[in-house]
């Protein structure tokens, strides 16, 4: 059964109709350019989403501490690292870019914070 | 009473404040930026999502690494800040402007200035704007506040959430309530189409099963103390079906209808707006009726993407330079928002050197044109493979574009 898509590279939001071939691999129509294919293959084979949050901050008086995945994350694990990010305690001073979760649930993709709070 | 004498002040420290001090600033000019909040980088700081600075600084960031980014490049440009600093008031001195501040920690601030640029931002519509019948329980929010209590103090506002609107704020607070812990029942939209990016369609409805009720009107809150459901009827053929309407139970609605430009303290200046932007009237450098007061980013028009708020922002803060140095303007030609253009911002260009416009659409089209034409001549003609009314779109115009313009010349901008 065919799969529907929006792909969203560029404005035009082309409307992806997409078929999982039994040879493996798939099969892509209704994209106007090339880059249609490519995300409508990451999307179904490998989809990712940059996980942002904020953790409560420690003293507990002080603004919650802004973060994400230095990188796309694995569209299935979100969930999983949403619901460990918010539970996270983060001392301060903490500075943007400093890493918070070195490795996340395994993926070799780490967590940083993007706000400075001393 | 504290008194201080700059060239320029800038009311607000967003994004826009801070690239037009910038500016100011390179230009040689001592520059003041006055802020209410305690800290610079005003709205970015509560989206913590991704998507920004494409442009500004080729990376995609967070909004607060976007604001803490342009921080440090105010920082380094040696002009100055004070926070926790509300304008109230703006006094014209002669050739001087009289700036009225009020601050806990330094009670009334004095400041004078040669010029002023507006960054003041906008504010969230609310339910009395709309006017959504029905009783009126505790439960309602604007999805902006949400998205600060949620973001910043750690505070869900329920578990059963509906969304009033599909503009980007309500669309990203759909996922963020989501993220935290909470069902999103719906997001309702009047119109036929979305009027957020497709991109949050996708990544903040569909990612989580969460309905899109396009072409749905809503009749009614419900509730004792606290919100127990939210009507809604579809709209077919441009009636309301109100025999179809339906209920959704929830605790909790999130209002997304719309942003207002923060313009109190520029009526009182003076400072005239323009009705379809609800932001001043400027000229082609970005300059209002009152001289030597210029308007940049969400003040000027609500603008959907950070970087464009810096790069308008950029240009108001360095044509506000060359006016304190008394380099006028050449001429200006009006320009007009032409067959489904909704406004253009500034609405005058100066033919003599480059300009650059944004503009808002107002429809949902495939394959349009967008035509530049100077008395009802074309004389510039581009495709767009798609437009719609929720993203901005930029033209820029070459003197050249603008050669043979007389005194009356009009310069009118269509979309077909
Ligand atoms: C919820 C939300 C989500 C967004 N998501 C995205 C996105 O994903 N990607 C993207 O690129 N853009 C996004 N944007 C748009 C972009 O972030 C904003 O348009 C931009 O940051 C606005 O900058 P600004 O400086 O004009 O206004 P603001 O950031 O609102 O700054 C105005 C400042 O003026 C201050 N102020 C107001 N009145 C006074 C006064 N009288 N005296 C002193 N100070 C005053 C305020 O305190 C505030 O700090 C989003 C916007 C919102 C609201």
């Amino acid at each position: 059964m065919a799969e529907q898509l929006i792909c969203i590279t560029c404005p035009l939001g082309c409307r992806l109709e997409v078929e999982r071939l039994p040879a493996g691999g798939l099969s892509v129509s209704g994209n106007r350019c090339t880059r249609g294919a490519r995300y409508a293959e990451e999307e179904l084979l490998a989809p990712k989403r940059v996980v942002t949050a904020t953790c409560r901050a420690l003293p507990e008086d002080r603004c919650r501490v802004p973060v994400r995945t230095a990188a796309p994350f694995p569209k299935e694990k979100a969930g999983d690292l949403i619901r460990l990010l918010y539970s996270l305690e983060v001392r301060l001073p903490v500075r943007r870019g400093d890493v918070l979760v070195p490795d996340a649930l395994g993926t070799g993709i780490p967590v940083i914070a993007t706000r400075t709070l001393d | 009473m504290r008194e201080l004498s700059y060239d320029a002040a800038v009311i607000g420290g967003g994004a826009a404040g801070m690239a037009a001090a910038l500016e100011i600033r390179a230009a040689g000019l001592s520059c003041v930026i006055l802020e209410r909040e305690d800290h610079l980088g005003g709205i970015l700081l509560q989206c913590v999502h991704n998507g920004f600075g494409l442009i500004e600084f080729d990376e995609e960031l967070s909004g607060p690494e976007f604001a803490e980014r342009m921080e440090e490049r105010f920082r380094a440009s040696g002009a100055d800040a004070y926070l926790g600093v509300t304008v109230m008031d703006v006094e014209d001195a002669g050739d001087r402007k009289v700036l009225f501040g009020y601050s806990a920690e330094h009670g009334i601030l004095r400041v004078s200035v040669r010029a002023v640029v507006l960054a003041m931002g906008c504010r969230e519509r609310n339910r009395g704007n709309i006017r959504i019948p029905g009783a009126r329980p505790a439960g309602v929010y604007t999805a902006g506040l949400a998205q600060r209590l949620v973001n910043m103090e750690g505070y869900l506002p329920g578990k059963d959430a509906v969304i009033i609107g599909s503009g980007d704020i309500g669309l990203i607070m759909a996922r963020r309530m989501s993220w935290a812990g909470a069902k999103v029942h719906g997001v309702v939209e009047i119109l036929p189409y979305p009027s957020g990016l497709t991109r949050n369609i996708v990544q903040c409805l569909h990612d989580f099963d969460i309905p899109l009720y396009l072409s749905h009107l809503t009749t009614g809150i419900f509730g004792g103390d606290r919100v127990e459901s939210v009507e809604i009827a579809p709209i077919e053929d441009g009636a309301v079906r109100f025999e179809k309407a339906f209920r959704i139970p929830c605790d909790t609605v999130l209002l997304s209808v719309g942003l207002v430009p923060e313009n109190e303290l520029s009526k009182k200046m003076g400072v005239e707006l323009n009705p379809m932007t609800n932001g001043p009237w400027t000229d082609s450098r970005m300059m209002t009726n009152v001289p030597g007061i210029f308007a940049a980013g969400n003040v000027l028009h609500v603008h959907d993407l950070v970087d464009y708020v810096a790069e308008e922002a950029r240009r108001a803060g360095a044509a506000c330079a060359r006016w304190i140095r008394g380099e006028g303007p050449g001429r200006e030609l009006r320009v007009k928002a032409g067959p489904n253009v909704r406004y253009t911002a500034p609405c005058r260009v100066g033919p003599e050197s480059p300009n650059k416009l944004y503009l808002r659409t107002l429809i949902v089209k495939n394959d349009a044109v967008l035509e530049v034409r100077l008395d009802n001549r074309v004389v510039q003609s581009r495709k767009k493979a798609h437009i719609q009314p929720s993203e901005m779109i930029s033209v820029t115009l070459d003197p050249k574009d603008l050669a043979g313009a007389g005194p009356d010349s009009v310069l009118e901008i269509a979309i077909l």
